[in-house]
């Protein structure tokens, strides 16, 4: 069990908050006073939370608008209420124990057939752990506004019904399939500049004069000029004159066909896609903080003598169920857990500043011995999952997980071991590892090379094939045809491969 | 400031128009599932909800991923006897494999998506391309009809449903019984008080004792006259209203001449038949007649599948059902329905001899007779039994017929008695 904090001695309460399996809202009142107070010993830094109870039912629909408490009406969200309800009822499947939403005042939803000792876990998990991942891992400060995304959810769904009611379900529906199929396209890695202010503009303007003046030299003038041999259609410039990787955005600014309406719809989806974007990078940091919190927050409960045994035995159990890792060969491996890696890392990063070994200094010396809470608060709030795993994975880990990297080839005919947890391949696994958590590894790179302006009003995209990986050509067919009903002229996709040559062209025409 | 909100009240089924709109958008794929299931199914059991199958990648969403192929490389956990440089031969199934965990969505993927219809969504589908009538639609999605009767009295209720007789009777109960301590103590005190003045003591003592029966009198009229409590109101109770049993005769030429088409047609026709009788009998049972020269009656599966081969008999059928109503369903005590289904073939004496036998024996006791007549594909030609029958239809009320092509034409057949029996 974790020590006190600072050390120092901890007055033991008489008596539990509570005995037994029963919640009640008196009863969860309590816990969530007693686990704030915790949180507020270590630091912590949240939004307020708003705890939600609701049902099993609720629970699903939850699910199905992919956590969020209000969304448009569409029938995606109804194939998977229809496949977890299914999941559900034959017991294949249980239910989260929580969800939790990136919002201010963070909402955390707690499902009532739930014992008390799931719902401290719960509450100390989600309304401590995540909350304070949301509003302070740099990611999600910059790219989610907590304040404003329920008036804008709400604003999206009646914005969808209204246009539903003018234009036709099936009209709506189209665009929105269409959206979604580019969805992960639909979002910004890095900020748009700002729109300068004329200020600026006009200084520009006077600076560019002022240089030309200063350039100036009547000589150029009596140079002979060659003819202009190439077309003028040749000599314009490519637009968008930089690739651009946010389809949706590019769509939404340029599309010549869509309506206003369908380019606010597009907006839509591309907002809502920004705004997972943090989550999907960060899922080994955000769960892992989160079960480090719930761990640790409520081992200090039990030191403090509000909670019984019974309480941590139970929550032991739940525990160990969420961070268990399978490996590679056993039975239901599902590939890394990023509940187990990311609570490794943080218990690892805390033992690592309380009780160094020779191994941990010389891998990590400016947090070796250092203070643990400010290690993980820097740590939480600075890094994605590949940085993050690039920066602090350290070598009693990849032993502890005993992990190995498996090299896949083309050109060769068998898979071959790449590296393992050996001196040799700490630094190789650690480096692979992160690589695969970065989004370009999930995501293909797809970015719009040239809009014909002038011509055709054709689309070019860009497949840039990183180490030869293609598309799966079928389904990026199917992909093409949605964007071009975006675009309504026609679209074409160019697979290039690391040489530079085009490998593959699709066309589909709008 | 943390908020704690009790949420389960808000009401779920959030998720019932995205259902809609999942069921719409995949509507041919899940009326081919319940097409299917449908041809499985017992006529009793149809009208129950269904598991419906759609194949997966139907309803996939297509987004840009990655194929198999190109280089890469994958860190997994739980490393037993592998060290730099050992080789691993390529797992069948393609470059996936040893990479299958990271896409473990694959492998749920190709599996069909199966889910639960309602018994609404499911009778919706199924008699889709019938066109029935809206009216009707709901009369047969409709659960049965329920009858509010009396079942005692109950505490709380509307106020046209006191039962005043009954609510006085607990007043009185109530008073007698609230009364009865204080009336027992008045009766002392009295005594006391008269006790007092023939002994004729002290007069304050005296009054003491004539206040407290003054003030024993008072409390007797507290006791209200009527109170909450003694409120009672009718209370009434749905129970499925009971009608009367009904009998439905399926008979259908099984000779070799009808094909699966035709008895699929016909299949339909005697479901929408039991539907309706469902709805209106609390207990319908159902004789199954097929006949080819012979007639004989079977089970439902017989019925359907068992081909036969042979000449044709209608009137044996005709003969069989009269025989077995007279045995087991007399007509006082029981609704007797029938349905004929044919190709109409027949011949020689056989067609008038049949519709003689139907209007003398059968129409008297049935409530309704139904004959459709399924033609081959395209043929237009008028059957010998349609002929026969053709006389019976302007003159009897009960009887119906009708030659179907499609599945559309079903349903006329039943106009009238919709019309008639819901109305």
């Amino acid at each position: 069990m974790s020590g006190g904090v600072n050390g120092g001695v901890t007055l033991r309460a008489a008596e539990p908050i509570s005995r037994g399996p029963e919640w009640t809202f008196e009863l969860i009142r309590r816990y969530d006073d007693a686990i704030g107070e915790c949180a507020r010993e270590f630091g912590l830094d949240t939004y307020p939370n708003q705890i939600e109870v609701i049902t099993s039912e609720q629970m699903l629909d939850a699910y199905a608008s992919t956590g969020l408490p209000i969304t448009y009406p569409h029938w995606t969200h109804g194939k998977e209420f229809i496949r977890n309800e299914a999941l559900y009822r034959k017991g294949y499947q249980g239910l989260a124990y929580e969800i939790v939403i990136n919002s201010d005042p963070c909402i955390a939803y707690l499902m009532e057939e739930n014992t008390i000792t799931m719902q401290a876990l719960v509450i100390a998990h989600a309304c401590y752990g995540h909350n304070s991942f949301f509003k302070g891992n740099y990611l999600f400060r910059q790219w989610t506004y907590a304040d404003a995304i329920l008036d804008y959810l709400v604003f999206a769904r009646n914005y969808v019904m209204k246009c539903e009611e003018r234009y036709g379900v099936g009209a709506v529906e189209e665009v929105l399939d269409s959206c979604h199929a580019l969805a992960p396209h639909g979002v910004d890695k890095y900020k748009r500049p700002g729109a300068k202010s004329l200020k600026d503009e006009e200084r520009r303007q006077a600076e560019r004069e002022e240089n030309a003046r200063r350039l100036f030299n009547d000589l150029w003038r009596t140079l002979p000029r060659p003819e202009a041999k190439e077309p003028e259609a040749a000599r314009r410039p490519p637009f968008p004159a930089e690739p651009e990787e946010n389809l949706l955005y590019f769509v939404e600014k340029y599309s010549p066909k869509l309506e206003p309406w369908q380019k606010e719809i597009v907006r839509i989806v591309r907002k809502i896609a920004q705004y997972f974007y943090p989550q999907s990078q960060t899922r080994v940091m955000n769960e892992g903080w989160a079960c480090f919190w719930h761990y640790t927050l409520a081992n200090r409960l039990y030191d403090k003598g509000l909670v019984d045994d019974a309480f941590m035995l139970e929550f032991l159990q739940a525990h160990t169920n969420v961070i268990a890792q399978r490996g590679f060969d056993q039975q239901g491996y599902g590939g890394l857990n990023p509940y187990a890696l990311g609570f490794a890392m943080y218990q690892d990063l805390k033992r690592i500043c309380e009780a160094p070994t020779a191994e941990d200094r010389q891998w990590f010396p400016e947090v070796a011995g250092t203070d643990w809470r400010q290690v993980l608060d820097f740590a939480m709030r600075n890094f994605k999952d590949e940085s993050f795993i690039a920066q602090y994975l350290s070598p009693k880990l990849i032993r502890d997980f005993r992990f190995f990297a498996i090299a896949d080839h083309e050109d060769e005919p068998e898979l071959v071991v790449d590296s393992i947890h050996d001196e040799a391949g700490y630094q190789r696994v650690r480096m692979l590892l992160s690589r695969q958590y970065s989004r370009d590894y999930v995501v293909p790179d797809i970015q719009v090379a040239n809009y014909e302006r002038h011509g055709d009003r054709s689309l070019t995209l860009r497949h840039q094939a990183a180490r030869n990986r293609s598309l799966r050509e079928a389904e990026a067919e199917e992909t093409l045809k949605h964007l071009a009903r975006l675009w309504g002229f026609t679209v074409r996709l160019e697979s290039v491969g690391e040489d530079g040559t085009v490998r593959n062209t699709l066309e589909c025409r709008g | 400031m943390n908020h704690l909100i009790d949420r389960r009240l808000a009401g779920g089924n959030k998720s019932a128009v995205n259902r809609e709109r999942f069921l719409r958008r995949y509507k041919e794929q899940i009326r081919r599932s319940v097409k299917g299931v449908a041809a499985e199914r017992s006529i009793t059991d149809i009208d129950k909800g269904g598991n419906v199958n759609i194949p997966a990648r139907d309803i996939r969403e297509p987004a840009f991923r990655h194929g198999p192929g190109g280089d890469r490389e994958l860190v997994h956990p739980g490393n037993k006897e592998f060290t730099a440089g050992d080789t691993v031969p390529r797992p069948k199934g393609g470059a996936e494999g040893v990479g299958r965990g990271t896409e473990g969505g694959e492998g749920e993927a190709v599996d069909d998506f199966v889910f639960t219809l309602s018994r609404e969504e499911f009778l919706d589908l199924f008699f889709e391309d019938m066109e029935l009538p809206d009216m009707v639609r709901n009369f047969l999605g409709d659960v049965p009809e329920r009858k509010w009767v009396r079942a005692g009295f109950r505490r709380d209720g509307s106020p046209s449903n006191l039962a005043v007789v009954r609510t006085l009777k607990q007043s009185l109960g109530r008073r007698i019984a609230l009364a009865a301590a204080i009336r027992e103590e008045l009766e002392a005190a009295r005594r006391e008080l008269e006790e007092a003045e023939r002994r004729s003591v002290s007069v304050l003592q005296v009054s003491m004792l004539r206040d407290r029966v003054e003030e024993l009198e008072r409390k007797l009229t507290r006791v209200p006259f009527l109170d909450e409590l003694d409120l009672r109101y009718r209370n009434r109770v749905a129970v499925p209203a009971p009608v009367a049993r009904a009998v439905m005769f399926c008979l259908m030429d099984v000779s070799a001449s009808m094909d699966e088409r035709k008895k699929e047609l016909a299949k339909r026709f005697y479901t929408l038949l039991y539907l309706f009788l469902t709805r209106k009998y609390e207990q319908v049972e159902l004789v199954f007649i097929r006949h080819t020269d012979n007639a004989e009656e079977c089970d439902e599966d017989a019925f359907f599948h068992d081909p036969r081969t042979g000449g044709t008999v209608v009137c044996s059928a005709l003969e069989l059902m009269h025989r077995i109503v007279e045995e087991r369903y007399e007509s006082s005590d029981w609704n007797i329905y029938a349905a004929q289904a044919s190709d109409g073939d027949a011949f020689g004496s056989d067609p008038a001899k049949s519709m003689r036998y139907l209007r003398d024996f059968l129409l008297p006791v049935a409530r309704y007779f139904a004959y459709i007549e399924i033609p081959d594909e395209n043929d237009s030609r008028t059957s010998t039994l349609w002929a026969a029958y053709e006389e019976l239809a302007g003159a009897e009320r009960n009887f119906a017929m009708r030659r179907v092509h499609g599945r559309s034409e079903i349903y006329p057949v039943f106009r009238d008695l919709f019309k008639k029996e819901t109305a």
